[in-house]
């Protein structure tokens, strides 16, 4: 089949990650896909078309169907709550969702407030504790919220803990644990079955060796 | 709550102006007429049903019906999907003169949209019902049927995924044991998601042996050689009378000349809970979601009080529309422009032009502000103006 499979992928930190997995898996892609700075690149020998989104919008591209498939943290899967398949876990990136606040603080009474870039998931999180809390939704410094009085709880994604350390924050509950997944567009799925069943096989087997710790190279 | 703008409409609600119109009324003939033509009969329900009848039998999740009260307080649903009501209408009325009912719809459904305002919340489906064939060539005549009606409309890429429900129960039963632990993986799929699926999997105390054969089941996809794969994953005799009905299936839609548009995946489940037997799924490419689907489903009769079996599809028009693209040429117009004392030869030429199936649009040069901009909108202008010409 000569047709192209579109991938859409996350830039920064996940995109460094996707794609060394992509190379253990035998995808020859160029060099300059590490510093480039378009959006739209294609790989003619794999007949693959990648570009670059932002993190949060991957999955919304996919469940279009602009991109045949994606790279999505769980984070972004869960709040979205889009219509894609998830087919693969990729395991890099790996983090967790938590709440977080000051040490040794209280929910408020009265006007109990969460701070989150993730107001979806937090919310559905704090009904799921029976409580009733207001939701602020913020785009980013999450763990500003706490210090300066906005809410007395936050949910956000940690990785090593360092950040919320560094702000005097420290961790009450983990809401899920985040890694990447492969997403694909319900109908590209289909249509495009052999080439996504393709990659997803070659992605499955390099994450397999990895994860029995056998070296790759 | 921000105010209402003047030009607003409720939630997911859309206008058709005239050049989707056109599109949308051009695909709607081709459909039905296929349809038609294979001896269907097309039948109107009412918009609005009871909630405690058709509202509750349909396949549509509650928190996606527009419900409202009349004037006893009975609550009322504008109807989600036209399948029930035609349940409604052939168990009370029309199953007491044949079986098979073979019955078709060309409606608008209502399913409110909880995100993105885009979404439409009222679409138009054309779809037929099979009612009382209990035999799978009822499956063949709708696959094969849907596959016709959309040749009809134009579309010329699709892909048709067939699945089957009873094997998909039969497997998970047989080495889970319970409904209840069933349904759970049944959830991963219907969530479509294999990762969540392939986790719980690994956690249940099973057998290292049923672990794989359910892990492998995911990979019960693509051309006949998945239902050979699924035999052989497959123990226990109710999946196999599910397999040999999808290759049954398989076989009649050779001699229908569109098994080649029909795909295995024995994975596809489009409802948790409403098809009983054999379901579909067909995909145009530059559509992000499925432009149709259908099946067997059982039990939904039985709600009407007759206990027959029956299959359908339906097709999304809208969907069908943005897969055709762009239509390619607009309707011919031509614009006939007069002055009052040559009406009567304008008149006459728009009349003519009529009676040739050609729309014409007859107006007075008088109205019109500027005719250059006008005249701009139709093919073709004749001018009617001044006084009569020299004979």
């Amino acid at each position: 089949m000569n047709e192209y499979v579109t991938i859409a992928m996350p830039k920064g930190r996940i995109f460094e990650e996707a794609l060394e997995l992509l190379r253990k898996a035998g995808f020859i892609l160029p060099p300059e896909f590490d510093d480039s700075r378009k959006l739209i690149l294609e790989v003619e020998e794999e007949k693959l078309r990648f570009f670059l989104a932002k993190p949060m919008d991957v999955v919304t591209y996919v469940e279009h169907g602009v991109a045949d498939i994606g790279i999505a943290g769980k984070d972004v899967m869960l709040e979205e709550e889009r219509v894609v398949y998830e087919l693969l876990d990729l395991k890099i990136s790996a983090c967790y969702l938590a709440v977080a606040g000051l040490p040794d603080t209280k929910m408020s009474d009265v006007a109990p407030k969460v701070a989150s870039k993730y107001p979806n998931i937090t919310s559905s999180y704090f009904r799921e504790q029976g409580e009733q809390v207001e939701i602020i939704k913020l785009n980013g410094s999450i763990e500003l919220a706490p210090m300066i009085g906005l809410a007395e709880r936050i949910v956000d994604i940690v990785s090593t803990g360092q950040t919320l350390k560094e702000n005097g924050l420290v961790e009450y509950s983990r809401i899920a644990n985040v890694t990447s997944r492969l997403i694909s567009n319900p109908v590209s799925f289909r249509l495009k079955e052999e080439r996504i069943s393709e990659i997803v096989d070659r992605l499955a087997a390099v994450i397999d060796r990895l994860e029995s710790g056998e070296s790759v190279f | 709550m921000t105010k209402l703008f003047m030009f607003e409409k409720p939630l997911g609600m859309r206008d058709t102006l005239p050049l989707l119109y056109e599109a949308k009324s051009a695909v709607r003939k081709k459909m039905t007429d296929e349809i038609k033509l294979w001896g269907y009969q097309f039948i109107e329900t009412p918009a609005l049903e009871y909630y405690e009848t058709v509202g509750e039998a349909s396949a549509i999740l509650d928190q996606q019906l527009f419900k409202l009260l009349d004037q006893q307080g009975h609550t009322l649903v504008l109807r989600p999907d036209m399948t029930a009501p035609i349940a409604r209408v052939a168990a009370s009325r029309l199953l007491n003169l044949q079986i098979p009912v073979r019955l078709a719809y060309d409606a608008n459904v209502y399913r409110a949209q909880q995100r993105e305002g885009g979404r439409p919340a009222e679409f138009e489906q054309i779809g037929i019902e099979c009612i009382g064939n209990e035999s799978v060539s009822a499956e063949t005549e709708s696959i094969a049927l849907m596959v016709s009606s959309l040749k009809a409309a134009g579309l010329t890429e699709f892909q048709v995924s067939i699945g089957h429900i009873g094997f998909v129960q039969a497997l998970f039963l047989s080495i889970l044991g319970t409904e209840e632990r069933a349904s759970v993986l049944r959830k991963f799929l219907y969530d479509k998601n294999y990762v969540g699926y392939r986790e719980h999997v690994k956690s249940l105390p099973l057998s290292s042996i049923d672990k794989q054969r359910l892990l492998d089941f995911l990979g019960l996809r693509g051309g006949i050689d998945a239902l050979q794969k699924a035999e052989a994953l497959m123990e226990n005799a109710g999946g196999a009378a599910s397999l040999s009905e999808l290759r049954e299936i398989m076989d009649q839609l050779n001699d229908h000349d569109a098994a080649h548009l029909v795909h295995i995946d024995l994975t596809l489940i489009s409802h948790m809970s409403y098809y009983t037997g054999p379901l579909f799924e067909v995909y145009a490419g530059n559509v992000g979601s499925p432009v149709g689907n259908g099946g067997r489903y059982s039990n939904l009769l039985k709600k009407f009080g007759r206990d027959v079996p029956a299959t359908g599809f339906a097709v999304h028009v809208d969907k069908l529309v943005e897969a055709l693209g762009e239509p390619e040429s607009a309707a011919q117009v031509s614009c006939i422009l007069f002055s009052q004392e040559r009406r009567k030869e304008a008149l006459e030429c728009a009349q003519e032009k009529r009676r040739n199936g050609i729309r014409a649009v007859v107006q007075d040069i008088n109205s019109v502000q500027n005719v250059d901009r006008f005249t701009a909108a139709y093919q073709e202008v004749e001018l009617f103006i001044g006084g009569k010409r020299d004979e």
